[in-house]
């Protein structure tokens, strides 16, 4: 076949086209550290995991160190079974504790790993069982209104004995 | 009463069905070409140099300002919930899902369909398609199918383009004009957008938008009537038509990715 020079042209089309897609693949939705992060797995229960979604970041300390990679439902304990991809270059003791946190005020929610002081870590498959579900706005903002009203209840009983 | 008659009513019905036959059967014959089309690379590959590198000026320049506004505006509406970091995920995500297929699509039915459309319509006014058919050749497959399989293949990569000028055009004026600090911008970005789900679902919209774009500019070319002012209306309709058709398949594939 004979070559012109609209090939040239055509070919670095479509190389700027390939670089413009892995250019959003890689910098704007990060392919990579998703994907060839080797990590263990570990899993937790939660009485209430409030608006945790899977891929959530794990922390410890405020730096990331894994990812939640899914979230089922035991029906035989009617917990939350979430389980936790962590990576391989860190380690936890084995009694380390499971929190679920908010970053800011109304933000995304979060699992905090508080270490432990045991000697043995975590290793792959194994169940952390001390954990501290998230906090849930309306049964916060329900106990509060309950207090008040029960401090209410009081005062007006109070008030009726005088 | 002349004006109203049932048989008018009935004439328009039929010829619109006959419309639509025509151009169905027309997108039928142009799909089942992809062999023969890629049988000759050469005129395909002269097909995208035409569509695409000739369109990569507008594309890439139009970007680059739809990044510039999408920054300035994200910033005024975000700075007031003390969000402005978030200004990456805004740009990104509003240019990979909407905007750089859609607009791309618009700019590629102006610059490139119109283009195709006065093409194809002269060469059915000077009797050129008449001309291949009397020496057996097929115009469909000569001259149809290399366009229209060029025009799929150079939209995707077009609309790539787009958002990645956009994505930078807004880094240039969020980080290096407005001062926000670029790790949040890049890391704010990367946090909120999935690759499949969100980068994926904008190739698979321009690549629909691709198919469509080119066969309404390409239908309206082989059906114009074969005078100047026939070529002159087509050529307007391609603008109309594949304009409006982009935008509802736009709605309908939003909802349809929405709901997956």
């Amino acid at each position: 076949m004979q070559r012109s020079k609209n090939d040239v042209w055509v070919g670095l089309f479509v190389m700027l086209g390939a670089v413009a897609l892995v250019f959003l693949a890689l910098q704007s939705a990060n392919l990579l550290s998703f994907n060839f992060q080797k990590g263990y797995r570990i899993s937790a229960q939660f009485d209430n995991i409030g608006g945790l979604k899977p891929q959530a970041a794990v922390r410890s300390a405020g730096v990331v160190v894994g990812r939640v990679e899914s979230i089922t439902f035991d029906d035989k304990t009617f917990q939350a079974r979430v389980t936790l991809s962590l990576d391989d270059r860190y380690a936890f003791p084995k009694d380390s504790s499971l929190k679920i946190l908010t970053s800011g005020l109304l933000g995304e929610q979060y699992i905090g790993i508080e270490a432990g002081a045991d000697e043995k870590n975590l290793v792959a498959g194994d169940t952390v069982t001390a954990t501290q579900s998230a906090v849930v706005l309306e049964n916060l903002i329900g106990q509060f209104l309950y207090n008040k009203a029960e401090d209410g209840g009081k005062s007006a009983g109070t008030d009726t004995n005088k | 009463m002349n004006w109203f008659h049932p048989a008018n009513l009935g004439f328009a019905v039929r010829s619109k069905l006959a419309d639509i036959g025509r151009g169905a059967r027309l997108f039928a014959r142009l799909m089942q070409l992809v062999g023969a089309a890629f049988a000759r690379p050469g005129l395909v590959r002269d097909q995208v140099h035409f569509l695409g590198n000739y369109s990569l000026a507008i594309i890439a320049v139009s970007g680059l300002f739809v990044g510039f506004v999408l920054g300035l505006q994200g910033y005024y509406t975000l700075q007031r919930y003390g969000s402005s970091e978030a200004l990456g995920l805004l740009v990104a995500l509003s240019l990979v899902r909407e905007l750089g297929p859609v607009v791309t699509a618009l700019l590629f039915a102006g610059r490139a369909g119109t283009s195709l459309t006065a093409e194809i319509g002269l060469m059915r006014a000077g009797e050129q398609l008449s001309a291949m058919e009397m020496m057996a050749v097929d115009p469909v497959r000569r001259i149809l199918a290399p366009r229209f399989w060029a025009g799929v293949i150079t939209m995707p990569l077009l609309a790539a383009v787009f958002s990645a000028v956009g994505v930078i055009g807004g880094w240039v004026v969020g980080v290096l004009m407005i001062g926000i600090d670029p790790g949040a911008f890049w890391s704010q970005m990367q946090g909120g957008v999935d690759v499949w789900k969100d980068v994926g679902n904008g190739v698979l919209k321009s690549l629909v938008f691709g198919f469509t774009v080119t066969f309404i500019a390409l239908l309206q070319g082989f059906e114009a009537r074969p005078t100047p002012e026939g070529v002159s209306r087509a050529t307007t309709r391609t603008v109309v038509i594949a304009s409006l058709a982009v935008l509802a398949l736009d709605f309908v594939l939003t909802a349809l990715m929405f709901s997956i």
